[in-house]
């Protein structure tokens, strides 16, 4: 796409993100010193439940919200790509209606935009949908389309929210095959998900609960710096710090002591996230409701 | 006890056949995952299996009969949107919920974590107790055949692994349960697990007899990049993880060929297929 920059490993910062930014809706603090860096050539996650602030940080990395404190570094608007969780695109024309659209927006046109424009369907394997009406694509379609539209001006550094969200594992799977060859071609990625499984394919993440940070770094530093000790159990627990997964149930010694007849286990990055979530919660005894 | 059975059951819309001869069951205690690709047929079946929507061919029993009025008492639905009331607190919904079915709401039956909120609107809670609340609802009237339709879509793992636990207990009275998800991560969650692929049962058993032997080659290069660009420009099926690669369903010499091809030089190592990358193969595979 734009083009391999030929640089080595070490010299992949881009130098965009954001630091230590505090974004206010009113009396509610969206986000709170939140800080996230985004590598050229790689895909940072930004993970999170509904209403953790995710589309809030990246809204901020755009441009589109500005903090009350902390800095935001981004390039141009120009070399920005950015899908939104919404549609982002427009039911009521053609595939091609769309990427035209948008391609003149961003001034590619003439030939050099129609050449774009199939280079694009074809990636998106939308060539064959490309006369059809957005509003009857499935969802993955649809996504696929967005993708292609924010891609259209080949921004240096593009932010999907939640790109796949509600999108079968299959057409997933082909959002994903794009992302990484956008990756491969230098372009810094910065992508919200509620999926572990797809932050642990990022090269790095950042993990909020509710507007803060709850864990941030590469999938295995975060699984790394767990504190205490996992351990697997015989049996079903009441303990607050235990919980129920593949089957079997898992409780995390804060002091490392094994509980009876438990066996030590590996973390990976879900139970990893799980601990700091009990973490901050046994420290502030949050019962869940969101803070007014 | 079965307490919902599909037999070769098939629906039309117009001349599109959506659901194609599906056999499915669910038996007291067990929890059945419903897995499929957008467009294969989930919703659909869902709907038959709840008396809903007529099949066009085939057969629905709930609770060894056909679905009536009767048997819509004895299930529990919780939808993808839920059906909270926002402006009701906790203690409204389920009680609104509990009466609906001639029953009363007891809110000492609530888990603790549910009773401190009984008197929250539902609007100012976040999505991992909204969907705990729903299973509440869900649960008031002691269904005995529990329907739900991604479960836990929009939580984090916590909230999951806690939504999990409800789900389980609900089994261990003898509830059976059928879920529908796009988490492949949880397929081990579920005793038993049905995937679709356009409106046909394409796989059935637990996550490992699906995964079968199913083989992926990890692919560690000095540049990744190079690599990706590589295996992808030759159709194969590869993913980035963080700065490595995956191509499930391919010999190691196949990928070890496109490499050489290409002068890319990279370490190759056979490891399990994950569920993902079984359920991703095997429906593009299905796919007609």
């Amino acid at each position: 796409m734009s083009g391999w920059r030929g640089r080595t490993a070490d010299d992949r910062l881009t130098g965009w993100g954001v630091d230590r930014i505090t974004v206010r809706y009113r009396a509610t603090r969206a986000l709170d010193g939140v800080s996230l860096g985004v590598g050229e050539g790689a895909v940072t996650a930004v993970v999170g439940a509904d209403g953790a602030g995710k589309t809030t940080l990246l809204r901020a990395l755009v441009g589109a919200v500005r903090p009350v404190s902390g800095r935001v570094r981004r390039p141009d608007k120009r070399r920005t790509g950015y899908v939104s969780a919404g549609p982002g695109v427009y039911g009521d024309l053609t595939v091609n209606e769309n990427l035209s659209f948008v391609a003149r927006a961003y001034g590619v046109s003439g030939a050099a935009g129609r050449r774009r424009i199939e280079e694009l369907l074809e990636a998106t394997e939308l060539v064959a949908a490309r006369g059809r009406l957005v509003g009857l694509l499935s969802g993955g379609m649809r996504q696929k389309l967005a993708l292609a539209m924010a891609i259209v001006h080949r921004p240096e550094l593009l932010v999907l929210d939640e790109p796949t969200t509600g999108v079968d594992p299959v057409s997933r799977a082909e959002l994903w095959r794009l992302i990484g060859e956008l990756a491969a071609d230098g372009t810094a990625i910065a992508l919200a998900t509620t999926y572990v499984d797809e932050a642990e394919r990022a090269a790095s993440v950042l993990v909020l609960l509710r507007g803060r940070t709850l864990a941030s770094g590469t999938p295995d530093s975060i699984v790394s710096a767990v504190p205490g000790e996992l351990y697997g159990l015989a049996a079903a627990s009441r303990n607050p710090l235990a919980w129920r997964r593949a089957g079997a149930w898992r409780q995390w010694s804060p002091d490392g002591s094994a509980p009876p007849g438990a066996r030590l286990i590996d973390p990976d990055l879900e139970d990893a996230l799980v601990i700091a979530q009990l973490e901050v919660e046994a420290g502030t005894g949050a019962n869940g409701e969101v803070a007014a | 006890m079965t307490l919902m059975e599909t037999r070769a059951v098939s629906r039309r819309f117009g001349r599109q056949l959506v659901i194609d001869s599906v056999d499915l069951g669910v038996a007291e205690g067990e929890v059945v995952g419903l897995l499929g690709a957008n467009g294969a047929g989930k919703t659909t079946l869902i709907r038959m299996a709840l008396g809903l929507l007529r099949p066009s061919g085939g057969t629905v029993t709930l609770f060894d009969r056909e679905p009536s009025r009767e048997t819509r008492f004895r299930l529990g639905y919780v939808p993808q949107s839920l059906g909270l009331y926002l402006d009701l607190t906790v203690g409204e919904n389920l009680s609104f919920a509990a009466r609906a079915f001639g029953r009363r709401f007891d809110p000492e039956s609530l888990e603790p974590e549910l009773h401190a909120v009984t008197g929250v609107l539902v609007r100012n809670l976040p999505l991992g107790l909204r969907r705990r609340i729903a299973f509440a609802a869900a649960l008031a009237h002691d269904p005995e055949l529990l329907v739900l339709d991604e479960p836990t879509s929009g939580v984090e793992p916590l909230a999951r692994a806690r939504l999990w636990e409800t789900i389980r207990a609900a089994a261990e009275r003898g509830v059976g349960v059928l879920a529908t998800t796009h988490h492949m991560s949880e397929a081990s969650e579920c005793d038993r697990l049905v995937v679709m692929v356009a409106g046909r049962v394409v796989a059935r058993g637990s996550s490992e007899q699906i995964i079968g032997g199913m083989r992926t080659v990890a692919v560690s290069a000095a540049s990744w990049e190079g690599a990706f660009r590589a295996l992808d420009a030759a159709g194969l099926p590869v993913a980035l993880v963080g700065r490595s690669l995956r191509v499930p369903d391919r010999s190691v010499a196949e990928v070890d060929e496109r490499l050489r091809a290409a002068g890319v030089e990279a370490r190759l190592d056979v490891v399990p297929a994950t569920f993902d990358e079984a359920f991703v193969t095997i429906a593009q595979r299905e796919q007609p």
